[in-house]
C-alpha cells in the first residue's frame, strides 16, 4: 500500500503547512479513536493540545503528521494512521504487539509482509486476539523493540487456524526510506 | 533497556528513550555495526553480545585489530572507487538558445562531485546578476538553468569554487536551434 520504501523527503514531499485547529482536533480524535485505550495516557504527551501539527503532504496521498519537529503519523488517503516506528519506540505499549520468529526478522527488514507461519512458529508469539485490518506492531524473538508496523490481514485467529499466506502487511519496518528520513528529521 | 514493562494504562506513561546507532541509525539490536554501540554504550554492548565477547574485544585488543584493518582496507577501496568513478563523470555547460539572440546556460553533472545543486544555483544567480534554477530535465536529472549566455564564465567558477572538478572533465557544448 505505502510506497514507504521508495519515500524520501526531499523528493516526495509536495509541501507542508500548519493546519488548522479545527482540522487538528479532527485529526486528534480520530487518531484517539483508533487507538483508544493504548493512547489515552499518553496523547497529551504525544500530542499537545496547543502545539502547531504541521501536515506534511507527499505523493500519492501520503501524509505525514509532524509536531515538534518529529513525525509522529503517517497515513494514506483516508486510512487510519500509522505510528511511526520512532514514536513507538517511546511508547510501545500504544499498539497490540505481535512477535515473530527469529527467521523472519531479516525479511521483515527488507520490507517482506508477514507470513502466518512467521506469527505461529515456535519462536512467535501471539497474546492478543486482533481482528483483521487491525494496526499492529511487530516485534521478534529475542528483541525489546519494534521492528516494523502493519496491518493484520486477517485475524489473529485466522492466523493460527489457516496458517497461510499474508497474516501482517508490512507498512513501516526499521530502515526503510520513511525510518530514514524520520531520524534525519 | 530490560523487557518492556507491560504497565497497564496508567495516567502518565513515560517515553523511553532508545538509543539508536550512529552509524545506521538502527536500535542496537538490529544494528550490526557492533563499533558503534562498543564505543558509545558498553552496558548495553555486554547485554547484548554477552560478556564474553566483550571480554574478548576489551581484553585482547590485538584479536580485533586484523579485522579492523581488513574493515578498513575495504572502506578504502570503496572510496577510492567513488574517486575514481567521479573523476571519470562529467560535467556539461551547455548553451542552448532559446529565440536568435537569446540563450540560457545548462549545467549537467554537477551533482556527480557532490555540489549543492540549489546552493551552486543561487551562487550562479548571484555572480552573474541573472535567473538561476535547479530544474529537472526530462531523464529526470537534476540541472542548472542560467538565463544568458555566461557558459565561460561558468567555467571559471567551477574551477575558483570546486576544485575537485578536473579541468579536463568540463565540457562546453553549444546548441543551436535548427533554422526553420
Amino acid at each position: 500500500m505505502l510506497a514507504s520504501r521508495r519515500f524520501s523527503v526531499k523528493d516526495d514531499v509536495t509541501g507542508h503547512t500548519q493546519v488548522k485547529s479545527s482540522v487538528q482536533r479532527a485529526i486528534r480524535a480520530k487518531i484517539l479513536e483508533q487507538y483508544k485505550e493504548g493512547i489515552e495516557g499518553i496523547i497529551d504527551d504525544v500530542m499537545p493540545k496547543k502545539s502547531p501539527l504541521i501536515l506534511m503532504k507527499c505523493h500519492e496521498h501520503i501524509n505525514l503528521i509532524v509536531m515538534n519537529n518529529e513525525v509522529l503519523f503517517f497515513n494514506h488517503f483516508d486510512g487510519p494512521y500509522y505510528p511511526t516506528l520512532k514514536l513507538l519506540h517511546k511508547y510501545p505499549n500504544m499498539l497490540p504487539r505481535l512477535q515473530v520468529d527469529r527467521g523472519a526478522i531479516k525479511f521483515v527488514m527488507a520490507g517482506a509482509n508477514i507470513m502466518c507461519p512467521g506469527l505461529t512458529s515456535k519462536g512467535a508469539r501471539m497474546d492478543v486476539s486482533v481482528p483483521a485490518d487491525a494496526v499492529v506492531a511487530i516485534t521478534a524473538e529475542g528483541k525489546n523493540e519494534i521492528l516494523a508496523v502493519g496491518t493484520t490481514k486477517m485475524s489473529t485467529d485466522d492466523i493460527k487456524r489457516i496458517n497461510k499466506n499474508i497474516g501482517v502487511e508490512t507498512v513501516h519496518y526499521l530502515n526503510d526510506c520513511l525510518w530514514k528520513s524520520v531520524v534525519v528529521l | 533497556m530490560a523487557d518492556s514493562p507491560d504497565a497497564p494504562s496508567s495516567e502518565h506513561v513515560k517515553p523511553r528513550e532508545v538509543p539508536y546507532c550512529g552509524f545506521c541509525s538502527l536500535p542496537p539490536e538490529y544494528c550490526e555495526c557492533k563499533q558503534w554501540l562498543s564505543r558509545n554504550d558498553k552496558v548495553l554492548y555486554s547485554i547484548l553480545y554477552n560478556t564474553l565477547e566483550d571480554h574478548l574485544a576489551s581484553a585482547s585488543l590485538g584479536d580485533d585489530r586484523p579485522e579492523e584493518d581488513r574493515k578498513k582496507a575495504k572502506e578504502a577501496a570503496k572510496i577510492e572507487k567513488k574517486i575514481q568513478q567521479k573523476m571519470q563523470s562529467k560535467v556539461l555547460i551547455k548553451r542552448i538558445e532559446r529565440t536568435k539572440r537569446k540563450c540560457v546556460t545548462c549545467v549537467f553533472g554537477l551533482e556527480n562531485f557532490d555540489v549543492d545543486l540549489k546552493k551552486a544555483a543561487k551562487l550562479f544567480a548571484n555572480k552573474f546578476a541573472c535567473g538561476s534554477s535547479v530544474t529537472k530535465n526530462n531523464q529526470g536529472n537534476d540541472e542548472i538553468v542560467v538565463q544568458g549566455d555566461v557558459s565561460d564564465e561558468i567555467f571559471d567558477l567551477i574551477l575558483e569554487h570546486w576544485p575537485i572538478v578536473p579541468e579536463d572533465n568540463i565540457d562546453l557544448i553549444e546548441d543551436k536551434k535548427k533554422s526553420k
